[in-house]
């Protein structure tokens, strides 16, 4: 084991090159550039062995990759943004043939308008292609992300792929100590990689990915598809347990901050729950019981440990870094669908959208949150999402809008 | 003109094997699935075939397949990308001794015109820029033939489609020429009129290493509106009419397998096929049909011309 300063992106070249990944097709694009780019140098310096080959999209990138599981080699791959979305049709596809391989996205907001800033739009967009999904909150998170993903990604439990995700810019770039494990203790957490059976041989023909004709034989491979994404609640929970064993460090699905006593909860993804842990503190320190609550598995949805989490708090406020136009926050909704099934129940549920495209959140955010969460009135109707911004930031919009030549009439909220 | 014959002189001379096995989804008389036959059983039996969506998908519908090769369907787009990935990880797993070399296995492409000429162009680009040793077999029915016959750009000048009812306005996008600017080692057309010039394309192409095209012209009964016994006729018709040339480039460098000395009148090819009904009944439409004659003379004029310096 040593301790290391790397980037989240250094972090995700470092999972795919313990985990011994012989096969890394690849495309740029920002932020997921550093991945690729790592891997590039560790293929050609001989610190990785296998192949790394340049494709002609992210389409091509995750057919090639999905192909090559298929075939039976480890295999990972990295994108971003346009790119998950680009392949969004072979996500479909790759899942349905149900191989195991790890897919790290640095999730970046979408166009248009185009930006390099992060928000979790793109792989939300990627929720129901059967991908598993991880969300990473820190580096170190990132690097064991990856290899528990390969871990519940090859169980022949599970055998679909996983997604691990982790934000663009604020931990793609930053820097932050990070322990690399021992190489021989990876090995023994992964099943070393040539022991999987080759997918395809001349004495053993296969067909894979054949077409169904029949609606009854296509539910029933969708349906197989679901229960496999099911069965990695129980996979995860056992690789959680020897990851910990092994490594020290314990993942949960969730991951709950000061969560024993509080009444109200705040629910986030990502690296931006470190923000929101940081409000937390400020309001413990107030004497405000508050605690938070970080979504880490996203698929499987944490449904029985969120309701368990949930159940008997006053209030919840589910602060989205994405926003589904016509609908509001999607993560908001899926916690909504839990809380409906609580015992329970608490009688404030509120929804913020902020961060998007990497807007920052700021202190006076996270205040504006609490304060909206606790005053509002318990069982109250639909109420649509608050979007997150502070007066300066609403007056930078107008300023730009008004040099654009646009007059707006109510620029935000 | 025939070229001389190495491998094969007959059909006779044709491996007897099948791993193409009778009774699939596909049309009555497709040339598509007949050029699949005589390639498999040319290429031998240690395959896995990519498939491109299209006719040929519906080859293997769940639990059935007609293939004793191996198959993966990928998408419209990416067939080829399919096949990187696969003959990547079939090196991987031979070289590091997962895989005896005598499992291994021939990556073979296959799609259809639509998917081969638009949306699978860039995936195919990329494998031929980068070198990968695999094998693409376009079976060209110039339409989009599965989804109910609507125009590609292969579909040919003043031909009915199901999105062109006035008959295309465009000559067909010349996808020979599009592989052969990436310098592939080699690239072929051939019909499934003509399997001893097929057979032979697949020896001559076999030691190399690299991308190996093919494009078959796919006589296709439904879409072009023939009757089914007439395929093979009409195949031939395509070659004597100088409208389908056999022919291939090796490394670049191009050769006609068959020049017809005597072309017969495009029309031959042309009147029997409901698609070009409209050029004949109720009026003959005599700019359209010399318009495509004048095309063929003037490719064969240039072919012939620079295949005797
Ligand atoms: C992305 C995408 N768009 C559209 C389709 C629908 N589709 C299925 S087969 C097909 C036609 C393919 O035509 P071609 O490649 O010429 O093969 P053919 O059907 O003639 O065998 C189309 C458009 C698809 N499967 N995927
Ligand atoms: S539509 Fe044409 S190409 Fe498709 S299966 Fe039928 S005959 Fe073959």
């Amino acid at each position: 084991m040593t301790r290391t300063m790397l980037t989240g992106n250094a972090a995700a070249a470092w999972g795919a090159r313990l985990a011994e990944a012989c096969y890394v097709p690849a495309f740029p694009i920002t932020p997921q550039t550093e991945i690729i780019e790592t891997l590039a140098g560790w293929f050609a310096d001989g610190s990785m062995r296998g192949r790394f080959v340049t494709l002609d999209s992210e389409h091509s990138m995750m057919t090639a990759a999905g192909a090559a599981a298929a075939a039976g080699v480890r295999t990972f791959a990295a994108t971003s943004s346009q790119g998950l979305l680009y392949a969004m049709e072979v996500l479909y596809t790759v899942a349905g043939w149900r191989v195991p391989f790890v897919l790290v996205n640095v999730s970046r907001g979408l166009s248009a308008p185009i930006t390099l800033g992060p928000d979790h739009n793109d792989v939300l967009a990627a929720r129901d292609s059967g991908f598993i999904q991880l969300h990473a909150e820190t580096c170190q998170e990132v690097l064991d992300s990856i290899l528990m993903a390969y871990r519940i990604a090859e169980d022949d439990r599970v055998s679909v792929p996983v997604l691990v995700n982790l934000d663009g810019f604020f931990l793609s770039f930053t820097r932050e100590p990070v322990e690399l494990p021992d190489p021989e203790e990876v090995r023994r957490f992964l099943a070393a990689p040539e022991s999987r059976p080759p997918g395809f041989s001349a004495s053993r023909p296969a067909a894979r990915g054949v077409a169904v004709l029949e609606g009854p034989t296509y539910s029933y491979f969708r349906y197989q598809l679901h229960l496999a994404v099911e069965q990695a609640r129980v996979v995860h929970e056992e690789a959680a347990e020897e990851f910990e064993r092994r490594f020290g460090r314990r993942h949960g699905m969730i991951d709950g901050y000061q969560l024993d006593d509080a009444e109200t909860v705040l629910i986030m993804a990502g690296s931006f729950a470190t923000k929101g842990r940081a409000a937390v503190d400020r309001w413990r320190a107030e004497g405000r019981r508050v605690g938070l609550l970080r979504l880490r598995m996203i698929r499987p949805w944490p449904t029985a440990e969120l309701a368990a989490a949930l159940s008997g708090r006053k209030a919840v406020a589910v602060l989205d870094q994405d926003l589904a136009p016509g609908l509001g926050g999607i993560l908001f909704q899926e916690v909504a669908a839990v809380l409906a099934r609580c015992p329970v129940r608490p009688s404030i549920l509120r929804s913020f959208v902020g961060g998007l495209g990497g807007k920052e959140i700021s202190r006076a955010e996270f205040d504006h949150v609490l304060q909206v969460t606790e005053q509002a009135g318990p069982n109250e109707g639909p109420v649509g999402p608050v979007l997150l911004m502070t007066a300066r930031e609403a007056e930078q919009v107008g300023q730009r809008l008004r040099i654009a030549g646009h007059v707006p009439e109510e620029a935000l909220p | 003109m025939k070229v001389t014959r190495e491998h094969y002189r007959s059909v006779k001379d044709l491996p007897s094997a099948e791993f193409v096995a009778p009774g699939s989804p596909l049309c009555a008389g497709c040339g598509g699935l007949t050029t699949l036959r005589l390639f498999h059983k040319v290429l031998g039996g240690k395959v896995v075939v990519v498939n491109a969506a299209g006719c040929m998908t519906l080859m293997a519908t769940y639990p059935f397949t007609p293939l004793r090769s191996s198959w993966l369907y990928t998408t419209m787009a990416s067939p080829s990308a399919g096949a990187q990935g696969l003959r990547d990880a079939l090196d991987i797993l031979i070289e590091s001794g997962r895989l005896p070399a005598d499992e291994n296995l021939e990556v073979l492409v296959l799609a259809g015109d639509g998917s081969t000429i638009d949306m699978g162009l860039s995936s195919t680009s990329g494998a031929i820029h980068r070198g990968l040793n695999f094998w693409y077999l376009c079976y060209d029915n110039e339409a989009y033939g599965n989804t109910g016959f609507q125009a590609s750009p292969a579909s040919p000048l003043g031909s009915l489609t199901a999105t062109s009812p006035l008959g295309t306005p465009w000559s067909k996008k010349d996808i020979f020429e599009i592989w052969r600017s990436h310098r592939p080692p080699y690239v072929a057309t051939i019909s499934p009129h003509d399997a001893v010039d097929l057979a032979e394309k697949i020896e001559r192409a076999r030691p190399l290493c690299g991308p190996k095209l093919f494009v078959s012209l796919a006589t296709c009964p439904p879409g072009w509106g023939f009757e089914p016994a007439m395929g093979d006729e009409l195949a031939k018709l395509a070659i004597e009419t100088g409208i389908w040339p056999l022919k291939e480039a090796t490394d670049g460098s191009i050769r006609h397998t068959f020049i017809p000395e005597h072309r017969r009148p495009v029309e031959a090819y042309l009147e029997p096929q409901r698609r070009y009904r409209h050029l004949f009944h109720p009026d003959r439409r005599d700019d359209v049909i010399a318009a495509i004659q004048a095309a063929v003379d003037r490719y064969w004029d240039a072919a012939i011309a620079s295949e005797r310096c």
